[in-house]
């Protein structure tokens, strides 16, 4: 027997794929986080007019290796006070749950590892669970910092969960269907950002206070809380929690993109990528959907690089009173359009 | 063609996410250094001698931020069902959502005027 078709044959085994697809995942996470950790500091130094990281590699590349380098050969402390288990298992919850989400996101036609009939209520799940690890951290660190930071990023993501779910709504009325990829098929002629863009503000607002990111991070304020909850990790576990809020970050993004911005569909290339054949149209999708990755967490970093952090009162005053009103009339509004048009 | 299509790849992906951080962690074991002293263990409160309980008393705000939540995701959650065959249904669907998020506004309202909303 020929040894391509033995490895053609293990590879069809849906166990092996799966593992495959995993593994797949958490490489283009860490990948993406390792980059933007860099890009991060890089972007923001030059809004300040500083330099940022330049000493590692060619314009500071390396500096993300020379951190997690760093970080592993720190010692690692547990407060005498710490509540032992909870400290000890927060990170490793928090990684779990911001990785878990990737599994239904496309990221070109075909290059999606679960495509769950119930995505993106699948996504949402999951992704909200990791407030179970900042409740975790805050807790088990028996500080009263991280427990105020603890509660407020509690309070948060619980108030903006509810305009971030009420916003994809719209889109789901549009599409009948909770699997991404056909919702981003739905988009090939016109995204859903020029549809949905009272959803699109909703989402955008929401998710950025889900990431807990300027201008909604009170719940690590630096100058107040110290660091919020993970004040008192260090070393590995530090940069656990650290990574699971950059995968949240890229996550999120991610998911606006195939939501809002059409996944891997772009007007007039599309139809040039479709007329080809192999594996050149996936990888120039994949392509697509990563450059507008990109723009998005770009523009994000500008916001953070430019606002100040909001006060605790507007946070649940900019959620409950001004986005999940505006969610649910944009539900009635958009349900409305569509059943007059029929 | 998804690569699998069930939720196979869910629980692999939550060993290897489990296993992950903990991999990870002994790999550290065996290059970071261990040199107690009692003030590495000490509770990080900006530099000042921790007092009383770290664990203490929170707001109560959070607590109805809390009640308000676990009342409107469950609201949510039925809008989901609702969306999916909203096509097939038309007009009636619209109504009845109508209602629903009247009902819905109404409580909204209610714990607006009651000031659950204010930071106290």
């Amino acid at each position: 027997m020929d040894i391509i078709e033995i490895i053609m044959g293990i590879l069809k085994n849906p166990l092996v794929k799966s593992a495959i697809g995993a593994i797949g995942i958490i490489t283009f996470l860490s990948l993406n986080v390792l980059f933007l950790t860099w890009l991060e500091r890089k972007l923001i130094a030059r809004v300040q007019i500083r330099y940022g990281p330049n000493r590692a590699g060619k314009f500071g590349l390396l500096q993300p290796i020379a951190d997690g380098a760093k970080l592993i050969t720190k010692e690692d402390i547990i407060p005498k006070k710490a509540d032992k288990p909870v400290f000890i298992l927060a990170p490793a919850v928090g990684f779990l749950f911001a990785v878990l989400p990737a599994v239904s996101i496309p990221l070109a036609g075909g290059l999606i590892v679960s495509d769950l009939n119930i995505g993106v209520l699948y996504i949402v799940a999951v992704a909200s669970l990791s407030t179970i690890a900042i409740i975790m951290a805050g807790w088990g660190s028996n500080n009263k910092y991280t427990l105020l930071g603890g509660m407020r990023a509690v309070g948060q993501s619980l108030s903006y969960e509810i305009p971030l779910v009420l916003s994809i709504i719209g889109i789901i009325i549009f599409v009948g269907s909770l699997s991404m990829t056909e919702i981003v098929d739905a988009q090939k002629n016109i995204w859903f950002v020029f549809l949905q863009p009272i959803g699109f503000l909703v989402f955008f607002v929401a998710a950025i206070a889900e990431m807990g990111r300027i201008p909604f991070d009170l719940p690590e304020s630096e100058s107040e809380l110290v660091a919020g909850f993970h004040t008192e990790y260090s070393g590995m576990r530090f940069a656990l929690l650290l990574f699971a809020e950059y995968i949240h970050m890229v996550v999120a993004v991610a998911l606006m993109v195939a939501l809002f911005f059409g996944g891997w569909y772009l007007p007039v290339i599309s139809t040039f990528i479709s007329s080809m054949s192999g594996i050149v149209p996936v990888i120039l999708e994949a392509g697509i959907f990563i450059v507008k990755m990109y723009i998005i967490i770009v523009i994000l970093m500008w916001i953070r690089a430019t606002l100040p952090r909001i006060k605790i009162t507007q946070m649940i005053g900019i959620g409950w009173k001004v986005l999940i009103p505006i969610a649910l009339l944009n539900i009635l509004i958009t349900s409305f359009v569509l059943v007059v048009l029929k | 063609m998804a690569l699998t299509d069930g939720y196979i790849p869910v629980a692999i992906l939550v060993i290897i996410g489990i296993a992950f951080p903990f991999i990870i962690m002994g790999v550290g074991g065996l290059l970071r250094p261990t040199k107690p002293e009692k003030e590495k263990y000490v509770s990080y409160e900006c530099g000042i001698v921790p007092t009383g309980e770290g664990q203490y008393q929170h707001n109560v705000q959070f607590y109805m931020i809390a009640i308000l939540f676990a009342v409107f995701d469950v609201e949510v959650v039925f809008m989901f069902p609702w969306a999916v065959v909203f096509n097939q249904l038309g007009m009636f669907a619209f109504i009845e959502m109508a209602i629903f998020i009247v009902i819905l506004c109404i409580g909204l309202g209610y714990a607006w005027k009651e000031g659950a909303l204010e930071w106290a």
